[in-house]
């Protein structure tokens, strides 16, 4: 590298050719790749495969839950690997995967009008280390006393005693070994996203001319790369308990008349590790999410994002308040009420972006041209989805609702509405708008009409009438709950009805995949731009984008990314690397 | 949990000071620009690799603050018997010093183009890197042979998984300086080679800086500073 001068940060708009790494054969090409749109496919595909695992517990427990003791192979051991499995999956490797190294890898580049991430080799590493903690997480599954069944929050001291699935046996040694992986891939690949944008932006793309889908993906990676070193610390510190007998976290345990080993250690220390990545990584999921669904709205309903400053102000004030909000996952921890008074008064302030953002949305849609394509069908659903479980989150939020509902399936309710059903809408909402880009082809509009109904109304049917089995007092984490007088006949009748429900979801879900792969080679022709849009990625070339996405030359920026329906202007959108100028009011930069 | 709050707002603010430089107060509704003419903005003049490097060390200081602040929080239980230090840790202290400072050495002789003493100094700096590594060994290996073990105690749980963390971290920058050392041996381009100097050098400090820290929070002073801080505040 020369000397640097302020110049010269700025990248020529060619270049040269032997700047750019080239792979030399069809394993370079496709499978060790260093290329991010393959490396973002790779992380898709992998996110999706383990995804499916955790689709399958979901229907075990279900099954479990809406039929008791019909099924002699779910024992409560069996429920309990279940439910671990299902969350940490979803939470981990597919929704963190899914959003940043599969659709941070796709968009990245693209969209700030670079040839590629900065580092390309340590990215390629950030996908195999994922592959591989994926790979140890699934090995669990054939483990002599099959994966661990502490419950995704692995909770000390159950989750590495005895009783618990997994926990002597190596369940919960290849969890913690597979966490601990996933974070030093996600840190590699974190790395990448971050510097990208800082620093391989094309010219004219300043930060805030970024479209909302960088901003939040930006946002969520940088609090990522912050968040889960604390997760890295409780595993690394629990591991060593497990395996060498140490006691950060196991207090004396009398088990079985038997005196373990450990020796006063703190089981709400590793609460305080574990939620202080926890709750960071909600917004870690819900940012990309917020930016993504702001794209989609702008531009199928072809009109500017209201109060774009705000919501870049919103994304980052949200990222840094999510820092201090973690006990609120711990009320019934037994800590001191005027901790839980700050906890409660913060988690309360978070709703204050947050609701600007959802206002925004609200207000973009207001008298814009709507097209209730596929992608805009998603992202409406869900703004009320978001709301819906944002609104139960103000409840959970303030102490003295909490206790009497913690730990009961109005938790459950809430965080899937959330964290759950709203940003896996988004994902898909996005997969429908990208895949034409990815592909050249467009994913068939019956097959995702009918995705959308059934995904939309089934997650209603699911998670609403689950809030009311938790209002009755019915509690999380029970494989049985029969014989109890708070599990009256009605829900038992409505625990039935939402295990069905599942099932037609769930099913919805292998349509949606089929349509992902009959419209690789029978889908209709897309073009370059098909829902002309504006941001850059829609201006390659080529379609697929090749190697380089951008031909010989990098565009230049020229205006934001939300010039749609401008006045004077020939079409309804402008892109943001067409020079000129258009409107009535607005004067050249 | 206070540590690594403190911590989180230092980084806080350098992306604050990054952010009010990226024009946030602008209307991009209103900037389109003719052909040709775009609007210039600041980006930083390091190079990107350093940039890098520099992200991945706020992860890694994020790291080593969890790891004080566990520290600090499992220390106030009633269990924790605080081991001896070694007094080897004050050699391999020195040992690392010399460590960063021949690799500001080499950096600086990189600058000025002078490939013996870049070579001089990241052999030196390899070397005692090295030495630092094997005084930390031996150090764990007194203490055991004293009878403190990993698990008869919770602070010895702590100076070992931390001086273990902070010694892999070794072991992963000296994978840097010896590819950075094979290069100056096998004629890299010399700005090439500078810029690598010099990412091993900035990694080398930090990790100094790292091993003051943990030095001085399993020694207890940390400890003894915050309780005199704690008693002018109150």
């Amino acid at each position: 590298m020369v000397d640097v001068t302020p110049a010269d940060a700025v990248p020529p708009a060619e270049v040269a050719e032997m700047e750019l790494y080239h792979p030399h054969s069809w394993w370079t090409k496709y499978v060790f790749s260093q290329d991010a749109k393959v490396i973002a496919i790779q992380y898709s595909g992998t996110a999706t495969a383990i995804g499916l695992v955790a689709l399958v517990l979901s229907w075990l427990m279900r099954l479990q839950l809406g039929f008791p003791g019909t099924f002699d192979f779910i024992t409560p051991e069996a429920y309990y690997q279940f439910i671990t499995m299902h969350g940490m999956i979803m939470v981990i490797y597919l929704l963190t995967a899914l959003f940043l190294g599969g659709f941070g890898n796709y968009l990245i580049p693209l969209m700030v009008g670079a040839r590629d991430m900065v580092f390309p080799y340590v990215n390629m590493l950030s996908y195999w280390i994922y592959l591989l903690a994926v790979l140890v997480l699934v090995s669990s599954f054939f483990a002599p006393g099959g994966p661990t069944g502490a419950g995704w929050t692995l909770y000390p001291p159950q989750a590495i005693m005895t009783g618990t699935p997994g926990g002597q046996e190596w369940g919960i040694i290849l969890m913690l070994v597979s966490l601990i992986l996933f974070i030093i891939g996600f840190t590699m690949g974190g790395l990448n996203y971050v510097v990208t944008v800082l620093q391989a932006r094309t010219r004219g793309m300043t930060m805030m001319r970024l479209p909302l889908t960088v901003w939040g993906i930006f946002t969520a990676t940088v609090m990522a790369l912050l968040a889960f070193p604390a997760l890295f610390v409780a595993c690394v510190m629990m591991l060593l308990d497990r395996a060498l007998g140490t006691s950060f976290f196991m207090p004396a345990v009398v088990e079985m008349g038997e005196q373990l080993q450990h020796n006063g250690g703190s089981p709400i220390l590793f609460q305080h590790l574990f939620w202080f990545f926890g709750h960071p990584e909600v917004y870690i999921v819900a940012l990309p999410a917020f930016g993504i669904v702001s794209d989609l709205i702008s531009t199928h309903a072809r009109k500017n994002i209201f109060g774009y400053r705000m919501m870049v102000w919103a994304i980052v004030g949200i990222g840094a308040l999510s820092f201090v909000v973690w006990a609120h996952h711990m009320y019934v921890s037994g800590m001191h009420p005027y901790f839980g008074f700050f906890f409660a008064t913060t988690t309360l302030i978070i709703a204050i972006p947050t609701a600007i953002k959802v206002y925004n949305w609200v207000l973009t849609l207001w008298r814009g041209d709507i097209h209730l394509t596929i992608p805009m069908l998603f992202a409406m659903a869900f703004i009320v989805t978001f709301v819906n479980g944002g609104l139960t989150g103000l409840f959970l939020g303030n102490v003295v609702v909490d206790v009497p509902l913690s730990d009961t399936m109005f938790v459950v309710a809430h965080f899937h509405m959330v964290m759950g059903v709203a940003p896996i809408l988004v994902i898909f909402g996005a997969i429908y708008h990208w895949y034409p880009k990815v592909t050249g082809r467009m994913l068939n509009e019956t097959l995702g009409r009918f995705h959308f109904w059934v995904t939309f109304l089934g997650a209603y049917l699911i998670f609403f009438p689950m809030h009311y089995i938790g209002l009755m007092g019915v509690p999380r984490r029970y494989a049985e709950m029969t014989d109890v007088t708070v599990m009256t006949e009605s829900a038992h009748h409505l625990n039935s009805f939402i295990s069905i429900m599942a099932f037609i979801v769930g099913f919805a879900q292998i349509v949606f995949l089929f349509n992902l792969i009959w419209s690789i080679r029978h889908g209709r022709e897309a073009g370059g731009n098909p829902w002309r849009a504006t941001t850059l990625e829609w201006q390659t070339p080529q379609t697929p984008p090749a190697h380089g996405n951008f031909g010989k030359e990098l565009p230049i920026v020229y205006r934001w990314a939300y010039d749609y329906s401008v006045p004077g202007a020939k079409e309804d959108f402008i892109p943001q690397n067409m020079p000129g100028t258009f409107g009535p009011s607005r004067e050249p930069a | 949990m206070s540590v690594i709050l403190v911590f989180l707002l230092v980084i806080a603010g350098f992306a604050g000071w990054w952010l009010s430089h990226q024009r946030l107060m602008t209307k991009p509704w209103l900037e389109q620009g003719a052909a040709g003419d775009f609007v210039p903005f600041d980006r930083s003049g390091l190079p990107t690799a350093k940039i890098g490097l520099g992200v991945f060390l706020a992860v890694v200081g994020c790291l080593f603050a969890l790891f004080t602040s566990a520290y600090f929080m499992r220390m106030a239980l009633s269990d924790w018997q605080p081991l001896p230090m070694p007094r080897l840790l004050w050699l391999n202290t020195g040992m690392l010093v010399l460590s960063s400072v021949a690799l500001q050495c080499a950096s600086v002789a990189a600058r000025k183009r002078q490939m013996d003493t870049v070579r001089l100094g990241l052999a030196a700096a390899g070397l005692t890197a090295i030495a630092f590594l094997v005084g930390q060994l031996m150090a764990w290996r007194d203490l055991t042979a004293d009878g403190y073990f990993l698990a008869s105690n919770p602070a010895n749980s702590f100076f070992y998984l931390i001086t273990g963390m902070h010694g892999l971290h070794i072991v992963g920058g000296l994978v840097g300086l010896g590819r950075t050392t094979a290069g100056a041996w096998n004629g890299a381009r010399p700005e090439r080679l500078r810029l690598s100097v010099e990412l091993c050098a900035m990694y080398w400090h930090f990790l100094l800086f790292v091993w003051l820290a943990i030095f001085a929070l399993l020694a207890g002073w940390a400890a003894t500073f915050i309780d005199i801080c704690r008693q002018l505040l109150t």
